[in-house]
Formats: C-alpha cells, structure tokens, sequence
C-alpha cells in the first residue's frame, strides 16, 4: 500500500511543484508517481478500461510515467489488433451521405411504396383496413445497421485497443457533446459525428472541437440549429419561392405563404436550444455567468449555420437568406452587424476563451479522471492550465493524470463505473474473446446506458449516484455470472483468472475475500469477484 | 434506512410466523397510524395518440368537415349503437372502443382533460415525449424526469412521518414496467425498471442460489456505504418478491387483463400494489399511436390499439377495486395530431391532445379544459387543436392533491404554479 504511506509526501512535493508551474509556466515535468502494482491497477482503471492479462506487468516494466506519457501520446503507439477486429464493420468508414444512400433511403422508399400501397386499398374498403403498413424487418434490421456497427466499434475498441485514453477521451468528449441516435435522421450520422467532428480533436485544441460540432450535421439537427432562422429574414420578406425539404428529404420550392400548410417544421423564427446548450453544457457551464439575453444572442449569431439536406446526409452549410444580419452582443463583446458565418465563428472564439469555460472543462475532465467532487485546489490548477495553453486538450489531460491528487488514497476507488466502465473491464480482466460485441452492446443497454441513445445533450452522468440502484446492481451481479460461466454468445472466457486479485488489482474486504474462498471453480472465483462491491469502483 | 432494515426482517420473521400474509406490510404501518399510501400510475401513448378520435368532440361540427373519412358517428347516428360515439356529456363522446371504461365514467370516477398538452411548438416525437417526462417544455437539459423529482421532494419532506414502513426507502417505491427506465422516472432517486418481476434475482447455474447467497454476504458487510447499502436493499427486495409469489398472482372482481405486452405491464402493477411493497409510483407504455395512414375510425388501426389500451386500463382498475380510494391512473401522449386528416386517410402529428385521470379520489364524470374549437382560425397554427390547460397543471395538481406534495415548485422548475390553474380534477 504504498499509495498511502507515500501519499503526504507526495502531495507536498507535487503542489509545491504545480505552484511553482503556474507562476513560471514552464512546461509540466512529469511526477513521481509510485509503481507499485496497487498505484498500476489505479492508473489503468482510470486512463483506461480496467487491466488486461499482462496490463499491469508491462506497466511495471516501463514505468508509470512512461505510461501516461505513451497513453497521452497515441499516434507513437500502433493499435493491429484493433484495425483487424474492426475491419469487417464496414460502415464505420462510410460518410453519413453514403451511409443514408445505402441504408436510409431504401428504408423510406420501400416505406413510402408500401404507405401508398396501403392508402390504395384503404381507398377500395373505405379505410376499415386493421394493418397499418409494418415496415419490413429485414429492411429495418439493414437501417439499424449503421448504429449496430458504431456501437460494436465502441465495444471493440474500449476493449481491445493500445489507445486506452484516447478511448476514454472519445467517450467523454462524445458525452461531453452529446447527440441522441434516436433523434430522427441522427441515427444514420453518428458515425461520420464521432470520427469526424470527436475523434481528431480529443488531444487537440478545445476551440477546435468546439467549432467541429457545432458544424456537424449531427450536432446541428439533434440541437435545431438548422432550422433557426432570422424570423425577419429574407426568406420572410422577398417572398420568394424557396426550398423546401420534402418527405424524403427532397427539396423542393414552395411560396412562402404556402410553408406553414406544407411544412409546419420548416424554418420559421429564431430556435435558440443550440446557443443555450452551447454556453450551458459545451462550455460555461449553467453558473458560467450568461443571461437568457446572451443566449438569444449567440442564437441570432448561429442563424443560417444548417445543413444541406438532414435526411439525405448532407454535410453543413451556411445560408444566408436564414442569417440574422444584425449587430449581437455576447457576453459583453460585440459582434458587429453585417457579419456572415463569421458570427458564429466568433462567439466560438468568445465561449472557448471565456474563464468559465476552463473552469468548467476542468471541473469535468477532473471529475471523469479524480473524482464525483473533484478537489478544487486541482480544478483551479487545471483551468489555469487551459487558460494558459489555450484550451491543449493534451496538456490539460496531462496536468490531471500528472496531479498528486489524481494517486491520492482520496482517489482510490472513489469513482464507481458507469455500466460501460464496468461491461467493458469484466471483459477485459477475463481476457474474454469478443467473436462478437453485439451481446456487449445489448448489455450496456439492459444495464441502463444504451450506446449513443443517451436522450438529453447533458450526456450521461459522471456520478455514482446515476449508477448504483438496486436494479442496476442485479443487473451487473447477473451479467458477472453470465460472462464467467461462458453464458454470453459470441464472447468466450478461455480461462478465467483464477485469482480475485488478477481481476481487481487491489485489495479486496474481508467478506469478500471470504465468499471467494469458498468457490469451487475458477469461473466462480471470476463471477464472485467481477460482481463484487470493489469491482463496482475503479 | 436502517430502521426500514430491521422492519423487513422482522416483517419476513413474521410472514414464516403467520404464514401467508401479504398485507402484512400495511396493517403494520397502518397501525402505526400513518396515513394511507398513495399511488400513482402513469400510463404513457408513445407516438401520439389523436385524442380527436378517443374523446370526440361530436357536437363540434367542424370536426365532421375536418375528417370525411375517419370522424367517428354522432351517438346515435347508427340507430343501433355500434360504430359511433359513447355519449358522454352530450357534447364530448368515447371512441366505440372506449367503452370498457364508460363505466368508471358513470361512476364519477373517470375524468378528462381535453385540450391539453405542452405550450412548445415541437411536432417531434423526440422531443415533445421528452418535454413531458421532464416537464421542462423547451428546456433539453433537464437532466431527470419530473416523477424523479415527485420521489426526491417526497423523499426529503415525508407527508406524514413514520417509523420503520416501507414508502420512501423501498426499492419497489417507483417501478418502471419497461425494459428502460423512461425519462419520466430516470433521476437521482432510485427507480426500478423490469419487463417480469418475477425476473428480478439472481440468475440460477453455476449453484446459482450458492452464488447468490454469496453476493448477499459481500455486500451485507460491505465497508462501501453506497453500494453496501443499495446491496442490501437489492437482497431485501428479492426476498419481498419471492413473499409476493408473482407466479401465483390471481387478478380480482373478476378483472380480464389482455395478453398483450400492455395488459401484463399493469397486470404486474396491480400485482405489486396488492403486494404492499411500498410501490408509490409506476410506469407503463404504449405504443402504436403514429397512425399517419389509414387511422381508420370506429374500426381499424386506431381502434385496434385503444381496445388494448381500455380493457388494460378496466381490467387494472377493476382488479385494484377498493385499492382505487388511494390511486390515481393518468394517461398522457407527446402531443395531439392534425384536426384535417390527410391524404392518406391518417393524421399528421398536431398538438393539443386529451388526458384521462381515474380514481377513487377524482372528480370524474367530467371533460375539463376549456374547449378552444376546431374551426381553422380557432386552430392552433390553423391547423392544430389549441391548448388550453398545459399539462404541468394537470400533473401539478395530481401531485399536491392527491399525492400529498406540499411544495410542488421544485418538481416543476420554471414553472409558476399556480393552484388556481388547476383543472379541478380534485376536490
């Protein structure tokens, strides 16, 4: 317990050299972190998903520093097993306009055939038909696909890949800009969303990610930005034709009179749910000092960012006729009248260097990595740090996972996993094979936390007490049975561990350790121990 | 907690002692002079329902004009009584289907809200079945449901305090019979969501009862006191089920619950309540409501779905009996649809939309609102059925009246409440 004893020192050491660091700004010099294999389990159930067989043995030999630099720096470590495993899922390098021309559109088409089919006859016996016209399974089934393969992905790399943290990162960026699959066209662009808009920026520069999604199509529909509109705009005025989307996302024109009869959810007037979710969970934070003036405003700003056409994949695209030409004042900056796209543009540049905004970026990631309640005296340490590298994402990731507090025996154990977390470190302490992650994906959403369906933009909670209720916790007891007694078709526990220690790493209670000793099989020990209070903690 | 611990183990003490007793739970608490539990259960229509179809306004003329081929007849119309309108005030009427429930209407028990739902615009399932589960019309950050914050405001305030019962502290007080916990009840309170009861435990093989026994003694003595505890209530609420014997659950009054997924989620309801588990609040949904094509009218499509909805709802009201003086039934849908039915014999997604309250304690017999009317300028949009109560006044109201909230303001945040709104579904 090396952790412990080593904790005070420790923790004077470090905060004499983190004060140190934000008064010279010299760059982070990495920590002396214990390498004990207690302190390896911490760090791998933190930057990662939990430890593989072999995990802690290699981190042993390299060195807890080393690791967290080499986790921090992905691009110098090759990920073969994963490239292999996620080969066969085709549509994961697709585009959303691909992906809606092969799997949507059929879908609606063969809808819209079969609606017809059925009005023709519902004209022949006066519409006393029972069936309404049930959508094909199999066709369903190949529509569903695109989200089925996102979510195996998911599965696949959390467990398999060398990239821990960037897997870790991807997650809590992605919950960070939440988009719920189940949000019409939105299931069909989740994927181009996540490796697009998520993927490249997560050791980026935050204003980057930002700008990202907020031009994503996915991001832009899930929030209704793209269909906010300056309610006195051109469109309304000229009176001019314009276009419209049609059932299946055809446009066509129409007279403007005519659009409230043709369209009722066609643009009409300012929506302001993306500039409110914008400064409230993409940025500020709901206390970051913005009014309901301010929301109207960035609101006004992002009038004409849309989308070329949602249900057919279109990519972002600016329209003017939509854009509020006014002069905006946001948070105390003015935007000056005649501006364009650049309006948005700019109050990107205003929210991503607000003081607020680093607080709560901060608060956030220190809460994923530390704890519920992050200590403050961190929460200031790494806001600064944003501040000062203008939102490095690497580097304010760094100054968590290079904090004393981040091994402090405070931290040990004080998180407890997310159904995710913990489906995905049963899987990989057991060194289970995945011959296929669609059981996984269906267990993450029998446990409460559906993949990408995660319904408001807040995200998925980073608190314990989102994820410990009695159901949850049958739930997690029962899927520790199923995995370890090779229960769950498609993933193949060859030989469970058969030490309870093995799966922890760490200590485990006296009751626990008592039940354990009474197993009778090693698949017992595994059940026993995956199901067991600590393994509910990382 | 702890207290609520003991009681149940000395609640199954007395269960072996006496034998099979399951009002046990309430007489005990009864004698301790709290007062009666409340219950409510809420029934979601996913997908809008077209409350023009299920409570027909016949004596709006406009309605005929608005749907030549899918309105249903006046009372009457038929001379023979079927196909048409169940009157109910002369103006409002039951779709035919309804009709299992007509009886709780003539009893006084049955209400309606009518023109009714959220002051948003949205016309998005996904979004307006959210703005009611959260309450929050407008607001997507809202991140729990608003009957999670009915259980925190109870939670923190009880209405009537007392020693050792089961209520606040149950793992059965709010019960989801859904595969997902719904938004509605998803929060910091805890909330159950099962689609069996009788699948809450843990699962047999590998000396599944051995295993089982052995999970129960690691979190017994867990040093961890969120998972410890939330443990102990998991292994305290399976050894409550397996008392209730779910397997051998016989419906009263002669009660008929379909076989449908929806008739047995109540069935199970029912089931849970009479088990006196400290069951407060439950869930269920319906789905099949989007009917955009060939709704049909009197038969059909629509019709087909609400004879499953109303003989669920008679059968479950039929079965609690008595149990009705302390329950409430409420149903909702995101939002209502299109007054003009379309091109293809169906309705498209509108706005306002009928509610329905039953229970012992409701005002029923009654159409509450104020009838906005259909003609188009009348319309909401010209095209929608108005709103005239927003529907966080009917919950609101259901809430402090018959749930016994005193302060409903931190369930309903953003919201001015005000008890002068309420519909009067209570006395």
């Amino acid at each position: 317990m090396r952790i412990r004893t080593t904790r005070a020192v420790l923790c004077t050491v470090a905060t004499a050299l983190a004060t140190s660091l934000v008064l010279s700004g010299a760059p982070a010099p990495t920590s002396r972190i214990p390498n004990d294999d207690q302190t390896i389990g911490h760090v791998l159930n933190r930057l990662g998903f939990g430890a593989r067989p072999g995990d802690v043995e290699r981190v042993r030999a390299m060195g807890v520093d080393r690791y967290i630099d080499e986790q921090l720096h992905p691009e110098r470590i090759g990920d073969p097993d994963v490239e292999r495993r996620l080969a066969g899922l085709t549509t994961l390098k697709m585009s959303s306009r691909q992906i809606a021309e092969e799997f949507e559109i059929p879908q609606l088409q063969a809808r819209r055939t079969a609606r017809q089919a059925a009005a023709k006859s519902g004209d022949k016996d006066g519409g006393k038909r029972e069936e309404n016209p049930r959508p094909d399974p199999e066709m369903q089934r190949r529509a569903n696909s695109p989200l089925v393969e996102l979510s195996e992905q998911k599965i696949l790399r959390a467990v398999y890949s060398t990239h821990q943290l960037q897997e870790v990162l991807v997650d809590f960026w992605f919950n960070h800009f939440n988009v719920d699959a189940r949000k019409g066209a939105d299931r069909f662009m989740l994927t181009e969303y996540e490796r697009e808009a998520i993927r490249p920026h997560v050791f980026g520069k935050f204003r980057d990610l930002l700008e990202a999604t907020a031009k994503s199509p996915a991001m832009l529909f899930y929030l209704d930005n793209w269909m906010s509109a300056d309610p006195e705009g051109p469109h309304v005025e000229r009176q001019a034709p314009r276009v419209v989307r049609g059932p299946f996302g055809r446009p066509f024109l129409v007279e403007p009179q005519r659009m409230a009869r043709q369209n009722p959810n066609a643009p009409k007037g300012l929506n302001e749910n993306y500039g409110r979710e914008l400064m409230e969970l993409h940025t500020l934070g709901v206390d970051g000092g913005y009014t309901q003036k301010d929301v109207t405003e960035v609101a006004r700003a992002f009038t004409g960012w849309t989308i070329q056409n949602p249900r057919m994949g279109g990519g972002y695209r600016f329209e003017p006729r939509l854009h509020d030409t006014g002069q905006k004042v946001v948070l105390g900056h003015v935007i000056k009248a005649g501006g364009d796209e650049s309006d948005g543009r700019q109050v990107l540049d205003i929210l991503a260097r607000y003081p607020s905004t680093a607080r709560f970026i901060a608060t956030k990631l220190a809460r994923r990595f530390v704890a519920d309640t992050p200590p403050p005296d961190l929460v200031d340490r790494v806001a600064a740090r944003f501040t000062e590298t203008n939102g490095d994402l690497r580097e304010v990731t760094r100054a968590i996972l290079t904090s004393p507090e981040f091994v402090s025996a405070d931290a040990y154990r004080a998180k407890v996993k997310t159904p995710f977390e913990f489906i995905v470190s049963a899987v990989r302490g057991t060194g289970a094979e995945i011959e296929d992650a669609r059981p996984l994906v269906r267990q993450a959403q029998e446990q409460g936390m559906p993949l990408y369906q995660c319904q408001p933009p807040t995200g998925y909670k980073d608190t314990a007490d989102a994820w410990v209720n009695t159901g949850a916790l049958v739930g997690r007891m029962n899927f520790a049975l199923s995995l370890a007694s090779n229960k769950l078709r498609g993933i193949v526990v060859a030989q469970a561990p058969q030490s309870a220690w093995d799966l922890v790493t760490g200590e485990l209670s006296e009751s626990t350790r008592a039940t354990i000793a009474k197993a009778t099989s090693a698949p017992q020990v595994a059940a026993l121990t995956l199901g067991s209070p600590e393994f509910q903690r990382r | 907690m702890q207290s609520r611990r003991v009681f149940l183990k000395n609640g199954a003490f007395a269960l072996v002692s006496l034998g099979f007793a399951p009002s046990f739970v309430a007489r005990t608490a009864y004698a301790q002079g709290r007062a009666r539990a409340k219950q409510l259960i809420t029934i979601f229509q996913r997908g809008a329902v077209d409350g023009l179809s299920v409570v027909v306004p016949f004596g709006d003329s406009e309605y005929y004009r608005a749907r030549p081929s899918i309105a249903i007849a006046r009372p009457g119309a038929n001379g023979d009584g079927t196909g048409e309108a169940v009157d109910l005030d002369g103006f409002f009427g039951f779709n035919p289907r309804l009709r299992p429930l007509k009886h709780f209407w003539d009893e006084r028990t049955l209400a309606i809200v009518h023109a009714c739902g959220s002051p948003d615009a949205t016309r998005s399932h996904f979004d307006a079945q959210d703005y009611m589960e959260t309450a929050t019309p407008g607001v997507k950050s809202t991140q729990d449901g608003w009957l999670n914050r009915y259980l925190r405001a109870r939670a923190a305030a009880p209405a009537s305090p007392s020693v050792g019962a089961p209520g606040p502290g149950s793992p059965f007080r709010a019960v989801s019979l859904t595969p997902q916990l719904p938004r509605m009840l998803q929060g910091s309170a805890p909330a159950l969501a099962m689609n069996q009861i009788g699948q809450f435990g843990i699962r047999g093989g590998m000396g599944g009862d051995s295993v089982g026994a052995s999970f129960e003694a690691q979190y017994a003595a867990a040093a961890d006191r969120i998972l410890g505890g939330t443990g102990r209530d998991a292994f305290d609420a399976m050894k409550m089920l397996k008392v209730a014997d779910p397997a051998r659950y016989q419906p009263e009054n002669g009660a008929d619950y379909p076989r449908s997924p929806f008739g047995q989620a109540l069935r199970q309801i029912a089931q849970l309540i009479k088990a006196e588990v400290g069951l407060e609040v439950a869930f269920a949904d319906i789905g099949g409501w989007d009917t955009h094509v060939n709704q049909g009218s009197s038969q059909g499509q629509l019709a087909n779905r609400l004879d499953d909805f109303a003989r669920g709802i008679a059968a479950l009201v039929t079965d609690l009996g008595r149990r009705m003086a302390d329950t409430v039934v409420l149903t909702m849908s995101e939002f209502g649809r299109a007054v003009r039915e379309n091109g293809n014999r169906g309705t498209d997604h509108g706005h306002g939309n009928a509610m329905m309250a039953i229970g012992g304690s409701v005002r029923g017999g009654k159409v509450y609102g104020r009838w906005p009317g259909l003609s188009v300028e009348q319309r909401y949009d010209r095209r929608d059925l108005a709103i005239t109560t927003d529907f966080r006044d009917v919950f609101s109201e259901v809430v402090v009246r018959h749930m016994g909230v005193r302060d409903p303001r931190p369930i309903f945040p953003g919201y001015d409440v005000n008890f002068a709104k309420f519909p009067g579904l209570f006395a």
